[in-house]
């Protein structure tokens, strides 16, 4: 076993392991966000940079620091190894400073985004983010398409974590899906729009960490935070059969992955049980679904605003509402 | 300080072809190592040399072939990496084309030495003409009995495929070569494992520049003591420079490492002064990812030494007040040479060529070439100056490989030098709009 320390709580975990999954079997708000690296995706991480942290001390052996920041998710524990991360100013810093690069090129458009209200980006800017952009230039925009009958993509959203390719190649037979051009014109594609047609394809949805890939069968039908996350099952022949369905009144608007607190799934569902088992009939309903997820809708938090100053230059910009006081976010829902 | 080892019998003709080559001393080396040393003499004499890998780095490459595990029941690869890629860097191609029997020859002895069965040829894809030669050269040597079965009547084989690569300059990073080698997307492995472990086919592997395998046959024949009378302490041996912009005299020099800055700059000898008797301006010394220096510090140091062509005189002052020797572009700027224009140019080159696998390299490079794009068109504003400094800052150290950082030096270091440059830019959007770049100096002073 060997020792290692995160932000000054020490854990004894096996040879091999991350220092993000060290810091996960420790918990809590010690353990470093993670864009890219999917623990049931081999060779996942390393790319996003969200996860960077500083190693203080390299092991009992050597302890020099190490000179760079290191992607926690990729680098494996040392006995003895001394690791900061919300312990360090530095680290902090080039997290800001990573959530602004993943922003320069996404949209913004959660309004209309079917992830928003579950989207990592989403709750990694609003707990790490700046408030106002220093990016003005055009963002990259691309056309939607379509993966396959149940899967949109929209690429505007994408943020090249990978997860869904690696999805596509460990899950999928037929290496029909990845990743086209370089630098920031790459795009996610299905080779010349072959369709994915695989009974499991439809789990490329539940990896994106962002709103890039989305249902068809549920898209625009109703906001994530309306709906009631049921835990359900099925017996299926193809997967397990154990679903998260996500419930309005007496109707299931979609079925996804029972994803754990980190927005992993716990196990991939198969394309039967999530785009053509709609009626409550299909399922068993077990229990209301614990959501330990950080989203930022379900705990709350727009009522709080970090800073209000992101409101007050919009007032002087915009003058006075005619309607009288112009009120702000913080007023209506308080 | 004039001594050669690469380019001495560069003027001889015929030199390419592996006659003429054989007959002036040719493949001496790999006789020498196969029938009178043991692979593991060699990896000594290199390490005694003091070679530093020439591809940009400058890793001692006696210490890099020592890494490889040669316990593992697994092939071992050799890659020379012909990639030649960076701005300012033509050094390898001039090599490869006017004696590439050095280079096989080079490579052979490496291969004994490390225990390679196979050595790859990694070139740069738009280098076409160079595979041609490449192919010759290696089908000679074959041809001769210096490649194949049994080589000189030993157990030891060895082939040597020669590669294409299709033109992307990421590629001429280590691990995404071996990903491009293996048939797949050229993007950066994470790293630890380092490919002396884990490279290309999951193989023990050590990628070398073509101009350090290019030392290894005089290593060989002469032994590492004798090469570290060449050049200036711990910078043993010649460099290849390839010298280009304003000056007399453009072209691939080897110089032997020690000579002055100054020297190599003014002297009829290499480049031949300043074209059309204009004033030095700036340096790039190092291919275009090194950072720029003004003319009175790449002359002299902060300490007023003067500066020498040497691995350490050249990062004397860290990146405060100095550059590094990276690949030997040398890149010259006159007088007249914008360096805003200029800084702008480089940033579309690493956003072109960015891989795009981690954020801040794939969407910092974009953003750094539009803010310079605007304030070289008179339209930026005093506070993209800081920006850039900023940006510059979270791109480097934080990315998977070493592009990210070579996209932000050349900015940072700009700003450090020039910064009155680019405030020009901003408080006369009129002039530089309508002023050709090359003239600004007269305004800037
Ligand atoms: C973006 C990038 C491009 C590179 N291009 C080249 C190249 O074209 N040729 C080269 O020899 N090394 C290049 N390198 C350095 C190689 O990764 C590697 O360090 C080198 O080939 C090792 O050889 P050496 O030790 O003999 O110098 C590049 C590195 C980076 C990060
Ligand atoms: S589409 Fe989603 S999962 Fe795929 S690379 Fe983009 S963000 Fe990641
Ligand atoms: S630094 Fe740039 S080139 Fe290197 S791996 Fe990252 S995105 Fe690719
Ligand atoms: S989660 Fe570690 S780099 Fe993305």
């Amino acid at each position: 076993m060997l020792k290692v320390t995160i932000d000054n709580q020490t854990i004894e975990v096996e040879e091999g392991t991350t220092i993000l999954q060290a810091a996960r079997l420790i918990g809590g708000a010690i353990v470093p966000p993670a864009m890219c690296y999917y623990s049931k995706l081999k060779d996942s991480g390393g790319k996003c940079r969200t996860c960077l942290v500083k190693v203080a001390q390299g092991s009992s052996r050597d302890p020099r620091p190490m000179p760079k920041l290191v992607a926690s998710c990729r680098t494996p524990v040392m006995d003895g190894m001394v690791v900061q991360n919300i312990t360090s100013p530095e680290v902090i810093e080039t997290r800001k400073a990573i959530v602004e690069f993943l922003l320069i090129n996404h949209p913004l458009d959660c309004p209309v985004c079917d992830q928003a209200g579950e989207c990592d980006l989403q709750n990694l800017s609003y707990q790490n983010g700046n408030e106002e952009t220093r990016f003005e230039e055009a963002k990259r925009t691309f056309d939607v398409i379509d993966i396959g009958d149940n899967v949109q993509l929209h690429m505007n959203r994408c943020i090249l974590c990978y997860r869904c390719v690696y999805t596509a190649n460990q899950l999928t037979d037929k290496r029909v899906h990845g990743i086209l051009y370089r630098g920031d014109v790459s795009e996610i594609s299905t080779y010349i729009q072959t369709d994915i047609s695989n009974d499991f394809s439809g789990n490329i949805i539940d990896v994106c960490p962002v709103g890039a890939l989305t249902d068809k069968t549920f898209r625009f039908k109703n906001r994530v935070w309306f709906l009631k996350p049921m835990n359900a099952s099925r017996s299926c022949t193809k997967c397990s059969g154990k679903v998260t369905a996500w419930m309005r009144g007496n109707e299931i608007y979609r079925v996804t992955g029972r994803k754990d607190q980190y927005g992993e799934v716990e196990e991939f569902i198969c394309n039967e049980c999530r785009f053509e088992k709609k009626a409550v009939s299909d399922w068993t309903i077990e229990s209301p679904r614990n959501i330990k997820r950080a989203s930022v809708i379900s705990q709350n938090h727009y009522t709080r605003l970090k800073n209000p100053s992101v409101i007050l230059p919009l007032e002087e910009k915009m003058g006075k509402s005619p309607y009288g006081e112009t009120k702000s976010i913080n007023d209506k829902q308080s | 300080m004039d001594r050669k080892i690469l380019l001495e019998n560069i003027d001889i003709p015929g030199i390419q072809s592996f006659e003429t080559f054989r007959s002036c001393g040719g493949y001496l080396a790999v006789e020498k190592a196969l029938k009178t040393m043991a692979p593991d003499e060699i990896t000594e004499e290199v390490k005694k040399s003091g070679l530093k890998g020439r591809g940009g780095a400058g890793f001692p490459a006696g210490m890099k072939w020592s890494f490889i595990d040669k316990k593992v029941d697994k092939p071992r690869y050799l890659i020379c990496n012909a990639d030649e890629s960076e701005p300012g860097t033509f050094k390898d191609r001039y090599l490869m084309e006017k004696i590439p029997h050095l280079l096989i020859e080079g490579m052979i002895c490496a291969c004994y030495a490390l225990g390679a069965n196979t050595g790859y040829i990694y070139v740069r894809g738009e280098y076409k003409y160079i595979i041609g030669i490449l192919n010759k050269a290696v089908r000679e040597a074959y041809e001769a009995g210096f490649l194949g079965e049994n080589i000189l009547g030993t157990k030891f084989k060895l082939d040597i495929v020669v590669h294409s690569g299709a033109g992307a300059y990421i590629c001429g990073e280590e691990t995404a070569l071996i990903e491009s080698l293996e048939g797949k997307r050229g993007n950066p492995r994470i790293k630890p494992p380092f490919p002396a472990l884990v490279g290309l086919y999951g193989s023990p592997t050590v990628v070398n520049n073509v101009e350090t395998l290019a030392n290894i046959g005089y290593i060989v024949n002469n032994g590492g003591e004798k090469y570290t009378q060449i050049g200036l302490g711990r910078s043993t041996g010649t460099k290849l420079i390839s010298a280009c912009g304003n000056i007399n005299k453009p072209g691939v020099y080897e110089i032997e490492l020690g000579v002055s800055v100054r020297d190599f700059i003014y002297s009829d000898q290499y480049c031949g002064g300043i074209k059309n008797n204009k004033e030095l301006k700036a340096v790039i010394a190092g291919g275009s990812s090194v950072p720029i220096l003004p003319k009175d510090l790449i002359l002299k140091t902060a300490s007023g030494e003067d500066r020498l062509m040497t691995y350490e005189s050249l990062s004397d002052g860290g990146f405060v007040s100095g550059t590094m020797l990276g690949s030997g572009g040398f890149i010259v700027y006159d007088e007249d040479a914008c360096i805003v224009r200029n800084t702008w140019n480089l940033t579309r080159f690493y956003h072109h060529e960015s891989c795009g696998q981690c954020s801040p390299c794939r969407e910092g490079t974009g953003w750094m070439e539009n803010v310079l794009h605007r304030l070289e068109n008179g339209e930026g504003r005093s506070k993209d100056i800081d920006l850039l400094v900023s940006i510059a800052a979270k791109i480097e150290g934080k990315t998977i490989c070493p592009l990210g950082d070579a996209s932000a030096w050349p900015v940072a270091s700009a700003i450090r030098h020039f910064r009155h440059e680019f405030e020009f830019h901003v408080q006369h959007p009129e002039i530089v709009k309508n002023v050709n770049h090359g003239s600004l100096a007269k305004y800037v002073g």
